[in-house]
């Protein structure tokens, strides 16, 4: 018999029996109840209290703060999609830009080296926000792969503010991820970051140093 | 950890489980666990045939040892009285671990009633008796130490503290880690020795960190561990166990 | 490369050296101290006990179905294009992995944390095959630089501090000597981001496997487990079986409680699940995705209900934490994979009571793991009934039952049962041991070491209250 039929085999045929499963009440992970407002808020706390950076702004001027964002931070090199509106409507705005783009559609092999070392950062869609936890959660596609979220030292990623969900369990839920997952579905809150060494925090071990959301609002806030 | 109880009203007879090492090392502490119930106008019945309630036994594995133990305690609580217990330790022994020592036994049933009848001292005074006190002596800072079972395996973190509170020239101060373990852990003490050692220092460090004179404890093997340790090193500080602490300030 | 060795059998003297050394003492009850304030505050707004129910709710339930969960997450990750093998032991789960290494060519690994590979000594494995294998989490790194095995689950260098650590990477790889944590970051990052690239093949541990979908999740801050998963063109991903779930809807809980358990932290940087590996049309992502399913012993421990409880584990360390045991001798003392209270109750099934025999012992049974437990897993139970094993008075389903057992220690108990059952043989011998008390011995064994004998009270209780009654009677 194989190594599975055997294990399998030992756990039907259990010394004391078979076990009862007992029924879950999910309660306590949702029905927050919170307002627009108080997700906002928390999600804005939680994400800075691990270095996260938010930047509000509006769905019709924010690539005017993008712009401003990547030169208050020297980005020379960006890499991003196309497809996306996000993608696309960033490389309209920084077409006539000094800010070299970077084409993240392609396969990893071909650019791996240049992403890997010269790339300044990388500019991303969400697909929401969880509020209880200050978390981004991002389903990455061919248009904006797995790695442009992770390799360069800042992760710009754009957020819709009426994507804010309260708990990631609330996400879950109402996205139906069990019904299709894609080959790589993350969460993220903030930038990467250890404490291996004595406790002390140190951001940008592996994956980027730094994290900003641009929070994209409906309407210009006054 | 133990759900909330529902306390019975203040009953006119008790029965006294003193222990194992009252019985032998602290017995003033046990008769000030009965006088401070006696002074409450509570009877207190002491079954001659106890002797231990098994614990030592049980914890170090010898599982038979300590039901035979054990099953002779069970038959000297016949009456429906609380059966009140000096000690976290072996109250919870009783309270929690008698049930799954009998279980599938003969003895269940019993087991199990008289384990609802059991309560830590402390616990019967502030949650029953609902205890008031007459503080007599000097004013004085004190430190309280929970022993872990009766913390966390009886949930009975505040009952000393409660009581130590309602003594109106005693300061109460908090020691560092007032939760952490002194090491005593019945023969833990003995097989690792070592370990137990750094971690009954610390203890007596802490206590001592303080800069009160006295500490008290709610179980004797706490008291054994901390007291021998200060002695050992020649310490001022002087722990008792918080029957006799009472006692003592209020008579 | 050799890497210093510690035993379960060499508890003792390995507890011994740390008790003494103060820079270990003081990395870990500065580190131990602030992981426990960490953890309080995080679930501060919490109702902890109803998410401690829910997630020892979601662990049973799992291991309720277990048989059925792992053939169906076997079928939905094979439908989801990831490859699953099934190994007895670790020794299986090696030959696996380096079989699939080499049918790649495959030279060097990279690594992400992964504890089950620790347990199975997978470096040490594929290195004798000609294959490096480096660890990328940063602790795990410089453990590995430094010749180590983690003594931590959650945070393999702790018992290191900032200037050991500075030693360590000046050492090997030529780094400045400093105090600044954030130099040391950047070096090992510059240092392992080549070996990303290079890399032939990423090895990971699994947090989460969830039947219904296929899906295996890893929680982690650095991004190091995100490398390992998606830059190399295999990935290969080992677990014990015991981490399945169910649904994913019994992930979310299960995350909170690890994050908030293990460093006190609300959430991790990253939560990364993985349903397959690169489809036609996706630009990067593994070739491959492999999951090695490891039993090494846990079929055997699941048979039991009692020792059931055990495979609840979500590894996150609090019992660690909170254990004061384990905050004074470090992990490396227990001398195994896992340290700690949860050691002492999983690995004796995977070495054996002969090899593990003091580590159910070495813990007062403060209760201090049991209450911290995000699956509430009753430890403390858990180590008197290995206790019971050992003395040969459990059920005898642990390698190694009764090895401890011995004439002397079983007269001794059979004595003291005698003398606890006959009432009046009791009250006699406290009688005795009142009247010889000046005879008591100053010295008993380890316990003077350390502290004052304490002498038996000249009267016991038994005589006090039989003259306390007497009082009574005359005054009334």
């Amino acid at each position: 018999m194989s190594a599975r039929d055997n294990i399998l085999k030992r756990l039907r045929e259990r010394t004391d029996g078979p076990l009862t499963a007992p029924d879950s009440d999910f309660a306590v992970v949702t029905g927050r109840g919170w307002s627009a407002q108080e997700r906002l808020e928390r999600f804005e706390r939680w994400i800075s209290s691990v270095h996260g950076e938010v930047i509000h702004t509006s769905r019709g001027n924010w690539t005017v703060d993008l712009a401003k964002l990547l030169k208050a931070k020297g980005v020379r090199r960006l890499a991003l999609g196309r497809e996306h509106p996000v993608a696309a409507e960033a490389r309209a705005a920084l077409a006539e830009g000094e800010v070299t783009l970077i084409d993240a559609d392609r396969d990893v092999e071909e650019w791996q080296q240049e992403q890997f070392a010269s790339t300044d950062a990388g500019l991303t869609s969400t697909r929401g926000g969880i509020a209880e936890t200050g978390s981004l959660w991002l389903w990455p596609t061919p248009d904006e792969p797995r790695l442009i979220s992770l390799v360069p030292p800042i992760h710009i990623a754009v957020l819709d503010a009426d994507t804010l969900e309260d708990t990631f369990f609330d996400v879950i839920e109402a996205h139906g991820w069990a019904g299709g997952m894609p080959t790589n579905a993350l969460l993220i809150s903030g930038p990467s970051k250890t404490a291996d060494i004595e406790q002390t925090l140190a951001y940008g071990v592996h994956g980027p140093r730094e994290l900003i959301v641009l929070v994209r609002h409906a309407e210009e806030r006054p | 950890m133990t759900p909330v109880k529902l306390y019975p009203p203040k009953s006119d007879k008790v029965y006294f489980f003193g222990t194992c090492l009252v019985d032998t090392f602290y017995p003033e502490a046990g008769l000030d666990g009965i006088r401070l119930l006696e002074r409450e106008g509570i009877e207190v019945l002491y079954p001659e045939d106890q002797t231990c309630c098994g614990q030592p036994a049980y914890t170090s594995g010898y599982q038979s040892e300590a039901r035979a133990v054990a099953a002779a305690q069970l038959r000297l609580f016949p009456e429906p009285w609380p059966i009140i217990v000096p000690s976290g330790s072996c109250g919870g022994m009783m309270r929690t671990h008698y049930p799954q020592l009998f279980s599938g036994s003969e003895q269940e049933v019993l087991a199990g009633e008289v384990a609802s009848r059991v309560y830590e001292l402390t616990e019967y005074l502030v949650h029953v008796c609902q205890l008031r006190l007459e503080d007599r002596g000097q004013p004085e800072k004190v430190v309280m130490h929970t022993s872990c079972s009766a913390r966390r395996e009886m949930g009975l973190g505040e009952t000393g503290p409660m009581l130590l509170a309602r003594l109106g020239q005693v300061e109460l101060v908090e020691q560092e880690r007032a939760a952490e373990c002194c090491g005593f852990g019945g023969t833990f003490a003995v097989r690792h020795p070592e370990v137990s050692a750094a971690m009954v220092e610390d203890k007596t460090l802490a206590i001592e960190a303080t800069g009160a004179g006295h500490f008290v404890t709610s179980d004797c093997g706490c008291l054994m561990n901390i007291n021998g340790r200060f002695d050992h090193q020649n310490k001022a500080v002087k722990g008792e166990h918080i029957a006799s602490y009472l006692w003592r300030r209020t008579s | 490369m050799s890497v210093e060795t510690y035993t379960p059998r060499a508890f003792h003297r390995q507890a011994h050296d740390a008790l003494g050394n103060p820079q270990i003492r003081g990395n870990f009850r500065k580190a131990m101290d602030g992981l426990m304030a960490k953890r309080r505050d995080v679930f501060s707004d919490w109702d902890l006990e109803t998410l401690r129910e829910l997630g020892a709710n979601i662990r049973l339930r799992a291991l309720a179905k277990l048989p059925n969960l792992l053939e169906q997450l076997e079928a939905n990750c094979e439908a989801n294009g990831i490859r699953v093998h099934w190994a007895e032991d670790g020794e299986e789960a090696c030959r696996i992995i380096r079989e699939l290494c080499e049918s790649h060519g495959a030279k060097s690994v990279i690594k992400g944390k992964s504890m089950v590979s620790e347990e199975m000594h997978l470096n040490a494995h594929l290195e004798a095959a000609g294959i490096e294998a480096l660890e990328s989490d940063l602790g795990e790194y410089l453990v590995q630089l430094n010749e180590q095995t983690p003594s931590h689950i959650i945070m393999p260098a702790i018992h290191l501090n900032t200037d050991e650590i500075s030693d360590i990477m000046h050492e090997k790889t030529g780094t400045e000597r400093t105090r600044d944590v954030d130099y040391m970051t950047a070096a090992a990052r510059a240092q392992l981001r080549e070996r990303f690239m290079n890399a032939d093949v990423g090895v990971s541990g699994v947090n989460f496997a969830v039947a219904e979908t296929g899906t295996l999740c890893l929680v982690e801050n650095e991004g190091n487990g995100r490398m390992t998963t998606t830059v190399p063109p295999v990935h290969i991903a080992v677990t014990g079986i015991e981490k399945v779930v169910e649904h994913l809807r019994d992930v979310p809980p299960l995350y909170a409680l690890l994050t908030r358990s293990a460093t006190g932290q609300h959430v991790t940087t990253y939560f990364n699940m993985i349903s397959g590996p690169r489809k036609a049309g996706q630009h990067d992502g593994p070739r491959e995705v492999h999951l090695v399913l490891v039993d090494s012993g846990r079929s055997r421990i699941y048979q039991d209900n009692e020792l059931l409880d055990t495979l609840r584990c979500i590894r996150c360390g609090a019992c660690m934490n909170h254990c004061p045991v384990y905050t004074r001798v470090g992990g490396h003392s227990y001398g195994t994979t896992y340290p700690g209270p949860i050691g002492s109750i999983l690995m004796p099934h995977m070495l054996g009571l002969e090899e593990t025999k003091d580590l159910p012992t070495a813990s007062s049974l403060c209760g201090a793991c049991g209450e911290v437990c995000p699956v509430k897993i009753p430890i403390p139970d858990l180590l008197v009934r290995l206790r019971r094993e050992a003395v040969g008075e459990g059920r005898g389903n642990v390698p190694g039952a009764g090895v401890k057992r011995t004439k002397k220690e079983v007269a001794a108990w059979k004595t003291w049962q005698w003398l606890a059952t006959h009432p009046s043989a009791w009250r006699g011998s406290l009688l005795m041991a009142g009247k010889l008390r000046a005879l008591t011995p100053s010295r008993l064994g380890p316990w003077t070491q350390y502290r004052t004998a304490l002498k038996p009270a000249k009267r016991s209780l038994h005589a006090l209250v039989k003259a306390h009654r007497r009082e009574g009677e005359d005054e009334s």
